[in-house]
C-alpha cells in the first residue's frame, strides 16, 4: 500500500469513531506499526479551570486511539484491535492553548497481543508517555 | 454532661452536597463527559451518563477505552478529594461558601493504569474507587467499573496521584 492510501484510510478509520471525533482528533502521519495523531486545544477538553489546562483522560484517549491506530497499521496485518491495558505516566502539565501531538509505536506483536509505547508532546516537550498492551484480530485461518 | 443538639439533617445534606458538587462541576472536562456523582453518606458513585459521543467502536458498538480511563480518573481524582476534605467539611473548618476556588485544589494525578476487562456497552456506566494509601504528598487509588452488574467489572484502573499543597498552618 503505498503511503498516501494507507494515510487516508487511517484518516477514515479514525475520523468514524464517534469519541475520536469529539476530541477533534486528527491523523498526521502513519508508517509501519506506527502512526501520529494531534487533539487541538479545545475549551471542554479543561481539567483546571484556573489554569486552562487539558484533563488527563482527554490526554489518556488520545494516547489510547493512537495506540490502536500503530497497531493497524502494522504489518502483520490485525483486522481489529482493543486495548487491554494503558499505563500513563503525566510529566507535567499539558501547555494551555496549545495542541498536544501523540506518537504510538507497536513495537512487538505475537499471535494474539501486540505491544505499544507511546509519546505525547506539545510545543515545550514530553507532556506524558504510555505503555500498552492490545488485542490483536487476526483473518480467520491466518498462518503465521 | 450534654452533648451538643445534632444539625438538622437538610443542613448536613446541603453543605455535603455542596461540597461535592463544587469538586467536579467546576471541571469542563466532567460535563462534556456527563460525569456526575451520587452520595450516601461520604461514599461516592461516578456515574458516566451514555451519550453517542461516548462510542469508539461503532461496529460493536462499544464505549471508547479512552472515555473509560477519563472516567475512572475522574472518579479517583474526586474521590481522594473528597476523602481528604471530609473530615474539615464536617468540622466547619472550610469557608463557605464552597466554590472550587475556596476549596483545596484538586490532586494531580502521576501514573495511572488502567485494565479493560470486558466491551463497554453503550449504556450508563459507574465507578467506585477506593483510597488504599493517602499520604501527605502521594496518595494510591484504585478504582473499578461496572454497568448493568456490579460483580461483572468491564474496568479497574489504579493510579498515583500528587496531593496539593497545604496552606502553612494547617502542616504543623
Amino acid at each position: 500500500m503505498d503511503t498516501d492510501t494507507r494515510l487516508s484510510g487511517a484518516r477514515q478509520f479514525i475520523e468514524a469513531l464517534p469519541h475520536a471525533r469529539a476530541l477533534g482528533l486528527a491523523v498526521e502521519a502513519v508508517g509501519d506499526g506506527w502512526a501520529t495523531l494531534s487533539m487541538p486545544w479545545a475549551e471542554h477538553l479543561v481539567g483546571d479551570p484556573r489554569t486552562g489546562v487539558i484533563h488527563g483522560g482527554a490526554v489518556s484517549t488520545l494516547m489510547d486511539t493512537c495506540g490502536g491506530a500503530a497497531v493497524l497499521t502494522h504489518p502483520t496485518g490485525a483486522l481489529g484491535t482493543a486495548t487491554m491495558d494503558l499505563r500513563i505516566d503525566y510529566m507535567r502539565a499539558a501547555t494551555p492553548g496549545q495542541a498536544v501531538t501523540a506518537r504510538a509505536d507497536c513495537h512487538h506483536v505475537t499471535r494474539a497481543v501486540a505491544f505499544v509505547r507511546a509519546e505525547a508532546r506539545d510545543g515545550e516537550g514530553v507532556v506524558a508517555v504510555a505503555n500498552g498492551t492490545f488485542t490483536l484480530e487476526r483473518p480467520k485461518g491466518a498462518v503465521l | 454532661m450534654s452533648r451538643p443538639r445534632p444539625e438538622p439533617v437538610q443542613v448536613v445534606k446541603r453543605r455535603r452536597d455542596a461540597a461535592l458538587t463544587a469538586l467536579f462541576e467546576s471541571v469542563p472536562y466532567a460535563r462534556f463527559m456527563g460525569i456526575s456523582f451520587d452520595r450516601r453518606g461520604d461514599e461516592l458513585t461516578g456515574i458516566m451518563a451514555y451519550a453517542d459521543h461516548l462510542i469508539g467502536n461503532p461496529a460493536l458498538p462499544a464505549l471508547h477505552g479512552g472515555a473509560t480511563a477519563a472516567f475512572l480518573e475522574v472518579t479517583a481524582i474526586v474521590t481522594l478529594s473528597w476523602a481528604t476534605i471530609w473530615d474539615d467539611l464536617e468540622r466547619g473548618r472550610l469557608s463557605e461558601p464552597l466554590t472550587a476556588d475556596t476549596l483545596p485544589r484538586l490532586p494531580k494525578t502521576i501514573g495511572f493504569t488502567v485494565d479493560y476487562l470486558r466491551a463497554g456497552l453503550p449504556r450508563d456506566a459507574y465507578a467506585r474507587a477506593r483510597v488504599n494509601r493517602s499520604g501527605r504528598r502521594y496518595a494510591s487509588v484504585h478504582v473499578e467499573g461496572w454497568q448493568d452488574n456490579r460483580d461483572r467489572l468491564f474496568a479497574q484502573a489504579t493510579g498515583h496521584f500528587l496531593m496539593p499543597d497545604r496552606p502553612a498552618a494547617e502542616r504543623s
